[in-house]
């Protein structure tokens, strides 16, 4: 199990560069494989442009009090990068004055960011239609401070999304840390309690789903079926929907793939997999993603790519979303797993 | 030539054996895709069963595909080796039965 990030590694994957660069070559360049562009072009679907922005995400730090193997963000316990209260309030001028309607939190554990309950009661008096918040479960039992965020998530009807990658322990842990999945189960008991993912309950409690290994998802109605069934007979507990996300070949990820020898296998299956309907709907098409200071990017993951959005106004202080809904997005070959089979998005699949 | 029988890409490429005869590969993949479809049987059953036929027969190319569509599903690895015993079993079973036929040809030679 990993217990530093790729960051504190010093390893040659932490730079963005390089995985760029890894993307780029190889299978893709010496034509085993469509680079994501000429495979959009085949289809009549390049240059990938958004429609209307509707989802904020903003990521509140890498900080994270777990090391998950497969983290495309590297977050970890020993990531020091966290937004400010200034650049928050000038998230909070661009919800207030654009036509997003949905908020997504994310990080690293978002709920590890100081100014993080400042920011939820500022945010909640603006009306948000969906304000989501990606909580890694077992940060509410990490420490004595954290406790109480089963209530203050109802308190001000936060969306709680969940990553739990098996209903069983075993793959839970390998992915995410041992002792994850009890505490994880605990979390999500606690949640319940409080009436989130209960039925006739307004309090809405989401899990994910992504592979513990290389290869993609199945079924995303067929997973959710099985979890339902396991963690209520198991464990006696209740959520609402399953996303099933795919795994981005970047960062952590990355380098499970290249050290475990299997990364030419899953760029295959991730492009064997290509599905033209996923394309139109991908979250880059109605997402900003918002990094901890302040910068936009198409999406999470050309976030932690560094791949900046395609407009002079690239910073949260300059946002301007009609200049953002005419630009264009940039892609590598990592967009291949948001367009796999029913293809991935932060909020499931999306054909 | 290559050097080894089996190489792990060639099971990419098994799509190209439609080339050179397009008819009877059209009809094989197409007849393939049925019967992998849920049935009467689940397709999680059908992938423990091709698990194991892949053992019987040991297919290298089948028991990579399949353990890998096994993962997908959820399949455990508990489910998965007791899959390759049933296999293992039916295997060894047909041998020792055979015994049989060694028995009475032996009763049958000796005075």
């Amino acid at each position: 199990m990993l217990l530093k990030s790729l960051h504190a590694k010093h390893s040659e994957l932490s730079k963005t560069e390089r995985q760029l660069e890894i993307l780029s070559n190889g299978i893709f360049k010496d034509g085993s494989l469509l680079t994501f562009a000429e495979k959009i072009k085949s289809v009549n679907q390049f240059p990938l442009r958004p429609k209307k922005i509707e989802i904020l995400q903003l990521n509140f730090g890498y900080m994270c009090n777990q090391v998950c193997a497969h983290c495309h963000v590297d977050a970890g316990p020993d990531r020091k990068e966290i937004m400010t209260v200034e650049t928050m309030q000038q998230c909070l001028d661009v919800i207030k004055n654009t036509g997003v309607h949905t908020l997504d939190l994310t990080g690293g554990a978002p709920e590890m960011n100081p100014n993080f309950r400042w920011f939820v009661e500022e945010a909640s008096k603006l009306g948000v239609q969906d304000f989501i918040v990606r909580s890694n479960l077992t940060i509410i039992l990490a420490n004595k401070k954290y406790h109480d965020l089963p209530e203050f998530f109802a308190k001000h009807n936060i969306h709680v999304i969940s990553s739990l990658p098996y209903y069983k322990r075993e793959k839970t842990d390998k992915q995410r840390g041992d002792g994850v999945f009890d505490k994880s189960i605990k979390a999500l008991q606690m949640l319940n309690e409080v009436g989130y993912g209960m039925p006739n309950s307004n309090l809405k409690l989401d899990l994910v789903y992504n592979p513990s290994g290389a290869f993609l998802p199945i079924d995303q109605k067929a997973l959710e079926h099985d979890f339902k069934i396991a963690l209520k007979e198991d464990f006696n507990i209740d959520f609402n929907s399953l996303f099933a996300i795919t795994n981005l070949p970047i960062s952590r990820f990355l380098d499970y793939l290249i050290t475990s020898d299997n990364y030419e296998d899953y760029m295959f299956s991730l492009v064997e997999a290509f599905n033209p309907k996923a394309v139109a709907n991908v979250m880059c098409t109605n997402t900003i993603s918002v990094s901890y200071d302040g910068w936009l990017y198409d999406c999470d993951f050309n976030q932690m790519l560094g791949l900046k959005v395609a407009v002079s106004e690239k910073h949260i202080s300059q946002f301007n979303e009609a200049i953002l809904t005419n630009r264009t997005i940039l892609i590598s070959q990592h967009c291949y797993g948001c367009t796999a089979g029913a293809g991935s998005s932060c909020q499931g699949t999306v054909a | 030539m290559e050097k080894t029988y089996y190489d792990p890409a060639d099971l990419k490429k098994f799509g190209k054996i439609s080339e050179w005869n397009e008819e009877l590969g059209t009809k094989f993949f197409e007849y393939y895709g049925k019967v992998f479809e849920e049935g009467s049987l689940t397709a999680r059953e059908k992938s423990l069963i091709a698990l194991a036929v892949s053992h019987t027969i040991q297919c290298p190319y089948c028991i990579d595909a399949y353990t890998g569509d096994g993962l997908k599903r959820g399949i455990t690895k508990e489910e998965m080796m007791e899959a390759v015993h049933v296999a293992a079993a039916i295997r060894s079973g047909a041998t020792l039965v055979h015994g049989v036929q060694m028995m009475n040809k032996y009763d049958k030679l000796s005075m």
